[in-house]
């Protein structure tokens, strides 16, 4: 069986907010693969994006391990944990969070110019359908646009993990629908494990894996034998 | 009285946003700081001056003669235009003081009998007046008699008119004609070895042989009177008594350096306050500008609430005035500290019996007033753009920047810069307007520290030039009276003296067309060594014969240039004309003089060689000796002792600059701090998401903070050669300002003083931006990415 990209043994995050301590994560137990598409779903407040956080190195756990393939990602410092995030892991989020003083090549060519082995910012924005695109800002792209300008840069890097936060919770379904296209093209082209949150239940059907959240705990987790190409989603 | 949510809103924001307020506040205060002492002291020293004139009946002309018969006065009492024309001896003598080394100087001036003096009325300090049948008592001014520990009933020697007399003080005087009181051939005050000794007019008239006639006229005229007519009447009058020429207030020593001084107070007043309010008003308007940004939903919420487009003006305006209400409070403390290191500073060369500050609360008010207009004309635009949107688009977010792609962009492509350059470059392209502002707040600071300082170079310059290569004797002995060169033999005997030039100096004076100028005409032979004339570069020049050699500053007011030809009446002795041509000019520092061959001088006087100065260098041992020999001398008028005066004209430009190098570098630092840090922390603010984006994307610290620190300092560098060029200029108007017949400074500043300036403005935005960068370490990534701006 194929090594995970990710394994996590009993994850606890607990937020301390002086008066009452919130339990985000409360024992995650976790396995994640190369190639697959995982989505996550649950109501506000169920430890997704606290998850994703984790994974994605941009917040401690409480209690439990979490491991990147053979690197323990618990208990690195500052330092680890940036590089860690510049040489395996890919942001999406739900607000693109472009540098809007760069255009669509140059925000790509950020992660570019301080990866190992990228790709060209006009191969990465290619295979997000942007080849005539290269030069706009992003004032002068559509939202469905700048999104794609943001998963182009998360994926430039050729990244072992993909981490989605509601890639398409600020966009119609049209356009939503191009961006769910995009991150099919790069799971299949790249092979990079994707993490999908989302609150849009249609969206799994696209997924490999589903896992469902219910106060920090994952309640349940769903295979999908038959996925539909996301031309075929409509919300 | 229960707060409105508005003003809660309002304080709560003000104490939020208290280091960028501070920061703004400061620039304030140093503008109302500055305004406050040198406007207030402007207006405490010219009321204090107008009042002591008046009070004291300050002379309107001077008529200066050899021998006058007293007789004359009815005639010229019936000038008209004169209200009052008072007769008095005068006379410089050597004094010996007990305890003191060197000689001093005295100017004796003879009170009247009657006790009451007209004009230049002095003010009894201590003691009493002498009696006017005595011949041994005299009263003295009283910064003299402090500086030497005189009391009265304490006695001193002078050497008056070659008979050398116990003087025994009874009291002492201050007097509205010694407000600056400069001893013959002096450089500064020395309040200890110059004295002014009014003594009793029969005794003065017996030792000068003066009997029944008066060497010194003052004259008291009324309101409206023709100052020029009456000098021409004067000197019509008093040709025959060998007068120099009659002068009104403006070749009056003290009143000379008093003015000028005022000049100098009033230059500061109008060049440096409107850099500070013009800084902090740019402050305001920037600081204010993001917060409106920020809040633009809030304002849409409380015009949907139905709040007034003038409340939420004035919610904002009122940010500004609490601001700048806190920049006052410590720009009122800072003036009145910096106002009364001044006024110390100035009782050490003015000698005023009072200071009056009159005006004291109107220059707060003022002060005050320009601080809280520059303040609220920072904000009103702002003010007035949160009251123009209109509720429906403010609860909008607000359209992202424009970017688009400019002939800048392509040569920045071209260039191939790194994309954390290209959001620095893009970001100052993007609002052109902000980063000029910016700089050109950065370049202020540069400019008024490099201007501050240029004092500094300015001043070694002309010490430099006066003592190192124009005037290189240790000691100059003045004469009463002319005498043959072939003195000069009999001085070499003088214990100590090494090596002894004379010079001949003529006061005439120079006419061209209907410009004239009184001046002294100085002749030293061509080989003189020690007293010379620099040229520019520094070059020795000697005047040739035939011709004269003017200061490029005299040549400048009477509209001569070499070639031209200049008339010169002698105002001594023979009172001829001749014409010479000007054949050079120099720059020279202090004073306006004209120079003249030695022996074509004499011819042109038609008498054998005579000096009226001499020069000497010194065998420091023998000094003692020296001096005491001086002080038996019969034909010294004074004494000018320069290796101390050099000594003391250092200590004291020292002690200056370095007080107000330190009080610029506040400055400066205040300014950079105020722009830097405001700049940065709106930097941060607007690209929190950006640089936390990149922090995501894998970037590290240091090379976000890159970004950040990188266009403030960008900015800051791209300042300098600005601030350089303003720098200059403010030092060229502080030239203009203060140059006067008595000195005029030099337009020098060395790269090494711009180097120091920029360093220390380049310094200090780094440490700013670097305690802002800190922030970029509690950037929160996650709820950063969640929340849209």
């Amino acid at each position: 069986m194929e090594q995970p990209v990710f394994k996590l043994s009993g994850v606890t995050k607990v937020y301390d907010t002086g008066k009452v301590k919130v339990r985000a994560l409360d024992g995650v137990d976790l396995e994640l693969f190369p190639h697959e598409i995982a989505v996550l779903l649950g109501p506000s407040g169920s430890g997704k994006s606290t998850l994703l956080n984790i994974l994605g190195g941009l917040d401690q756990v409480t209690g439990g391990q979490v491991w990147f393939r053979d690197t323990e990602l618990t208990g690195m410092g500052d330092r680890q944990l940036t590089a860690y995030r510049r040489d395996h892991v890919g942001f999406v989020f739900q607000f693109y969070n472009l540098v809007a003083s760069l255009t669509a090549r140059e925000n790509v060519q950020l992660v570019t110019d301080v990866s190992r082995d990228p790709m060209t910012p006009a191969e990465a924005l290619s295979l997000v359908g942007l080849e005539p695109r290269l030069d706009h800002f992003p004032a002068e792209l559509s939202g469905g646009e700048q999104q794609r300008v943001a998963i182009a840069r998360a994926i430039a890097k050729r990244p072992e993990v993909l981490l989605c936060d509601e890639p398409t919770g600020a966009l119609d379904s049209k356009t939503g629908v191009q961006v769910l296209e995009a991150l099919k093209t790069v799971n299949e082209q790249l092979g990079t494990a994707t993490i999908v949150i989302t609150h849009n239940a249609m969206i799994r059907k696209m997924a490999h894996r589903v896992l469902r959240f219910q106060d920090g705990r994952i309640g349940s987790v769903e295979v999908n034998e038959t996925r539909i190409a996301p031309s075929e989603i409509e919300w | 009285m229960v707060m409105h949510a508005l003003d809660r809103k309002l304080l709560r924001d003000f104490v939020r946003l208290w280091a960028q307020a501070l920061a703004i506040a400061l620039v304030l205060a140093c503008g109302v700081a500055a305004l406050l002492m040198s406007f207030g002291m402007y207006q405490a020293m010219g009321d204090s001056r107008d009042a002591y004139y008046e009070r004291n009946r300050f002379a309107d002309i001077w008529a200066p003669a050899r021998r006058a018969p007293i007789s004359l006065l009815p005639e010229i009492a019936a000038i008209p235009g004169i209200r009052s024309a008072e007769a008095r001896t005068e006379g410089l003598v050597t004094l010996d003081l007990p305890g003191r080394e060197e000689t001093a100087v005295g100017q004796i001036i003879s009170l009247p009998i009657s006790g009451e003096t007209f004009l230049n009325v002095p003010i009894l300090r201590s003691g009493r007046l002498p009696d006017p049948d005595s011949d041994a008592e005299v009263a003295v001014n009283e910064p003299f008699a402090i500086a030497n520990g005189y009391q009265a009933g304490d006695s001193f020697f002078a050497n008056i008119n070659g008979t050398r007399r116990e003087l025994t003080i009874t009291g002492t005087l201050l007097s509205p004609e010694f407000i600056y009181a400069l001893g013959p051939g002096a450089l500064m005050p020395d309040k200890e070895g110059f004295a002014v000794i009014w003594m009793p007019e029969r005794a003065v008239q017996a030792a000068f042989d003066m009997t029944g006639a008066f060497n010194s006229l003052t004259i008291g005229l009324y309101a409206g009177a023709r100052e020029d007519e009456v000098i021409d009447q004067l000197d019509a009058i008093l040709e025959r008594y060998g007068t120099t020429g009659a002068y009104g207030r403006d070749r009056q020593i003290s009143d000379s350096f008093v003015s000028s001084e005022l000049d100098q107070l009033w230059t500061m007043t109008i060049v440096l306050p409107p850099i500070f309010f013009g800084v902090a008003a740019f402050l305001v308007n920037m600081v204010l500008g993001r917060i409106v940004a920020l809040e633009r939903s809030e304002i849409g919420l409380l015009k949907a609430l139905g709040y007034s487009n003038t409340a939420i003006a004035m919610h904002y305006q009122m940010l500004a005035v609490l601001t700048a209400v806190v920049g006052i409070l410590v720009g009122w403390a800072f003036g009145a500290w910096l106002a009364h290191g001044l006024a110390t500073l100035y009782a050490k060369f003015f000698n005023f019996p009072y200071l009056i500050f009159r005006g004291s609360w109107s220059v707060y008010a003022v002060s005050g007033l320009i601080g809280l207009a520059s303040a609220a004309f920072g904000a009103l635009r702002v003010a007035l753009r949160a009251a123009r949107l209109p509720p429906a688009v403010a609860m909008q977010p607000p359209a992202p920047p424009r970017f688009r792609r400019g002939i800048i962009d392509r040569t920045l492509a071209r260039l191939k810069l790194s994309q954390p350059m290209m959001m620095i470059i893009r970001s100052i392209t993007r609002w052109p307007i902000r980063a000029a502002s910016n700089a050109l707040g950065l370049s202020m600071a540069v400019a008024v520290l490099g201007a501050a300082s240029f004092f500094d170079d300015a001043l070694n310059k002309m010490l430099d030039t006066t003592f190192n290569l124009a005037n290189r004797q240790d000691a100059v002995l003045i004469f009463a009276e002319n005498l043959p060169e072939a003195a000069l033999d009999n001085l070499k005997a003088l214990p100590g003296a090494m090596q002894i030039e004379g010079q001949l100096s003529e006061s005439v004076l120079l006419r061209n067309g209907h410009l004239e100028k009184h001046t002294a005409l100085e002749a030293r032979r061509p080989d003189a060594d020690l007293s010379r004339v620099i040229g520019g570069s520094g070059r020795v020049m000697a005047a040739p014969p035939g011709g004269l050699v003017l200061s490029e500053r005299l040549a400048e007011q009477l509209a001569l240039k070499v070639g031209d030809d200049v008339e010169v009446e002698f105002l001594s002795g023979r009172r001829e004309t001749v014409t010479l041509p000007i054949t050079g000019t120099i720059s020279q520092y202090i004073g306006l003089s004209a120079y003249a061959d030695f022996e074509m001088l004499n011819a042109l006087r038609r008498q054998a060689p005579q000096i009226s100065v001499a020069n000497l260098t010194l065998n420091e041992d023998e000094k003692l000796a020296f001096h005491k020999a001086l002080s038996q001398m019969p034909v010294l008028a004074g004494t000018a002792m320069l290796t101390d005066m050099r000594r003391s004209f250092e200590d004291t430009i020292q002690q200056n600059i370095n007080i107000t190098a330190t009080v610029y570098v506040v400055i400066a630092v205040l300014i950079t701090v105020g722009v830097t840090y405001n700049s940065a922390r709106i930097q941060l603010s607007e690209r929190a998401r950006e640089l936390a984006s990149l922090r995501i994307l894998g970037f590290s610290r240091g090379e976000v903070s890159f970004i950040l620190v990188g266009e403030t300092m960008l900015l800051a560098v791209l300042a300098q050669p600005f601030g350089w060029l303003v720098g200059f200029g403010i030092a060229w108007a502080f030239t203009q300002g203060v140059n006067s017949d008595l000195y005029e400074i030099p337009l020098v500043i060395s790269p090494a003083t711009f180097a120091r300036a920029s360093l220390i403005v380049l310094l200090t935005a780094l440490a700013s931006a670097l305690i802002v960068r800190r922030r970029i370490d509690r950037l929160d990534l996650v709820a950063v990415m969640k929340t849209r701006e």
